[in-house]
């Protein structure tokens, strides 16, 4: 609010000439337009985001049909002959970012019930910083432990009348290190959505006779879900966004599968070990990059804003 | 939200149904099974939390066990090398602390700037308003990797043609973590009440003399805390700098920000890849030394939102 509307607005309003300020605050001008800017450079850098690699992925489709791009099963862009079929690497990153959810989802829910429900202040005073520390955790260690600890584990405790266990590389110990690394963005946003959650709703259930475990599963969870499906969304779009951990323990091998034993390639595994410094730029390779880019962008982008709409439509409903 | 009871509302649809869905359960069940069950409920719950603490755990002491041996002096005194024993960290922490430099040179005032403008001069009912927010919050979960292609395409050739230098790095990092800075910056500046706004507005102070001494003072705390957050944030990101070209054996250490540059997780992610075991023991006590980084910004980030919470 100017301090001029406020004069305009009060009592005093026939003195408006001697309240308004006497000169001409320029400075004052000088420092809206300067934030305006600093706020522009969000927009700046989607707008820079998009065109980046829009650009290069157009041409990209010039030289390789769409259809050829998302139906092909076959992905070796840098051998010749080479042949663009996106899809083994989209069920990598798909099938990776399943194993993952199968694991952030049960625990990362279990985790927002316990505090927001049974913990008590105390509790919940030590272990939500614990968690966001697990937030903070570097990727490259969650790839380092996959890779020395979680394959090592898996390989020794699995049942023979599976199959062959799985090899150095495999789907199922980065699943694993993902779905570690995604249970704070779970626990955490669905957290906020139960304690969101008014006190009434809780309070007329327990006056009902209803137990805790009722309240909790009948009632909280049903008036959170908007909010609880938004924070799975996002750490979905996390995990299939998540590079450190495919690119050292998944493996680096194009293979159209849906076993969690072998090794595939992801999509952001591909980017990162192809785009390189030295990639010529105007090559098909440097295309075809930002063209695998420009779909994961697209997947991610679809699955944060679902996530933003339906965390938005909790807050209106509660708050 | 109004008092007035509206049965169409989501808010009363859901109360209604928990009511039925738990009248009903109360009325069929007998109680004895319910304290088993909810015994039981309650032991899954904390189960699940205990997994992921004892996960992280057991992350933390296997880097620390498999890299005890590698946790000395010589960790921090030896550069790049071929060669895993005579490898150390130096370059890589010299290179760290440059690209952090530029970062939080360039994520302060940006972020300050931006997080005030949207919460003090923008028309938040407004469509523009409402779609930089939307903006903001989709750009926090960008995967990381494509804002080094970003950082490729726009800043190390193209537009900016910085080359693959330090100052790219920090660009490119600063573009990653500015929406945590303004969601974080706004949140404490949203916290400052608008008495305080009104009452110097009325003592006759111009809108950017009332941010400046009143409103920014107040949300200082928060706006630090969401400046460490970002920082610890950039300071363990790898994927971004993969397309940036940096060095991962560099023979002279990063000097400034035109020098070609390299970056501890960078380091540590090539020492991983090594199939030598020696270079393994080296990778996990890298990760220590950067756990332990982030660990100590994020406690300190979390005490100082702790400490200076103020209730208005």
């Amino acid at each position: 609010m100017q301090a001029s509307d406020i004069a305009a607005s009060g009592p005093a309003a026939f003195q408006k000439s001697r309240l308004e300020a006497a000169r001409p605050r320029y400075g004052e001008r000088v420092i809206y337009y300067l934030l305006a800017a600093c706020a522009a450079v969000s927009v700046v850098t989607t707008t820079a985001i998009v065109i980046s690699l829009l650009i290069p992925s157009l041409e990209f489709f010039g030289e390789v049909s769409p259809a050829d791009f998302f139906f092909g099963t076959d992905w070796s862009p840098t051998f010749e002959p080479a042949s663009f079929g996106v899809l083994p690497i989209v069920v990598g990153t798909l099938s990776v970012t399943f194993w993952s959810l199968l694991f952030a989802i049960p625990i990362g829910l279990g985790a927002a019930i316990y505090l927001s429900e049974y913990a008590g202040r105390r509790t919940r005073k030590v272990v939500k910083p614990i968690l966001e520390v697990l937030a903070g955790v570097p990727t490259v260690a969650f790839g380092f432990f996959a890779l020395a600890v979680i394959t090592p584990a898996v390989q020794s405790v699995w049942p023979g009348f599976l199959g062959d266990g799985p090899g150095i590389f495999n789907v199922l110990a980065g699943g694993l290190a993902i779905g570690l690394l995604i249970v704070p963005i779970i626990a955490s946003v669905s957290e906020d959505a139960m304690t969101a959650v008014p006190g009434g709703l809780r309070e007329g259930a327990y006056a009902m006779g209803a137990t805790k475990m009722k309240v909790a599963t009948r009632v909280v969870f049903p008036a959170a879900l908007s909010g609880i499906v938004a924070s799975i969304i996002l750490a979905a779009s996390r995990a299939i966004g998540e590079t450190m951990v495919v690119l050292l323990a998944v493996g680096n091998t194009p293979n159209l599968t849906f076993n969690p034993t072998e090794a595939i390639q992801a999509m952001t595994a591909f980017i990162a070990t192809v785009a390189t410094g030295d990639i010529g730029t105007g090559t098909i390779t440097y295309k075809t990059v930002f063209a695998v880019a420009l779909l994961l962008f697209a997947m991610t982008l679809v699955m944060n804003l679902l996530s933003i709409r339906l965390v938005r439509k909790y807050r209106e409903v509660y708050e | 939200m109004s008092d007035q009871f509206d049965p169409r509302s989501a808010r009363a649809r859901i109360a209604v149904a928990g009511a039925k869905s738990v009248t009903a359960g109360v009325l069929s069940d007998q109680p004895r099974k319910d304290v088993v069950r909810n015994t039981l409920f309650a032991s899954v719950l904390f189960f699940a939390i205990a997994i992921a603490l004892v996960a992280l755990a057991w992350l933390v002491t296997d880097a620390l066990i498999e890299g005890a041996p590698r946790l000395n002096a010589d960790l921090f005194t030896n550069s790049s090398s071929s060669l895993p024993l005579d490898a150390g960290l130096k370059g890589a922490i010299i290179g760290t602390a440059w690209i952090m430099a530029f970062v939080a040179l360039f994520i302060v005032p940006i972020g300050i700037g931006a997080a005030l403008f949207l919460e003090e001069y923008a028309n938040k009912e407004s469509r523009l308003a409402r779609a930089v927010e939307v903006n903001i919050q989709n750009l926090a979960a960008v995967p990381s990797i494509i804002y080094g292609l970003l950082g490729l395409a726009f800043i190390a050739r193209g537009p900016l043609d910085l080359g693959f230098v330090v100052l790219t790095a920090s660009i490119t990092l600063a573009l990653l973590v500015l929406p945590i800075v303004i969601l974080v910056a706004r949140e404490a500046i949203r916290s400052v009440p608008p008495s305080i706004r009104e009452g110097s507005l009325a003592l006759g102070a111009t809108q950017w003399q009332t941010i400046r001494r009143q409103v920014l003072p107040a949300a200082i705390p928060g706006i630090a805390t969401g400046v460490i957050l970002a920082l610890s944030r950039a300071i363990g990101e790898t994927a971004p700098l993969l397309p940036l070209g940096a060095a991962t054996f560099l023979t002279t250490d990063p000097s400034g920000p035109f020098s070609s540059f390299t970056a501890m997780p960078l380091v540590i992610f090539n020492w991983v890849k090594q199939p030598q075991e020696e270079f393994q023991v080296l990778a996990a006590a890298g990760i220590i030394v950067l756990i332990l980084m982030v660990v100590v910004m994020n406690s300190f980030a979390i005490y100082l939102r702790n400490r200076f919470e103020q209730r208005w």
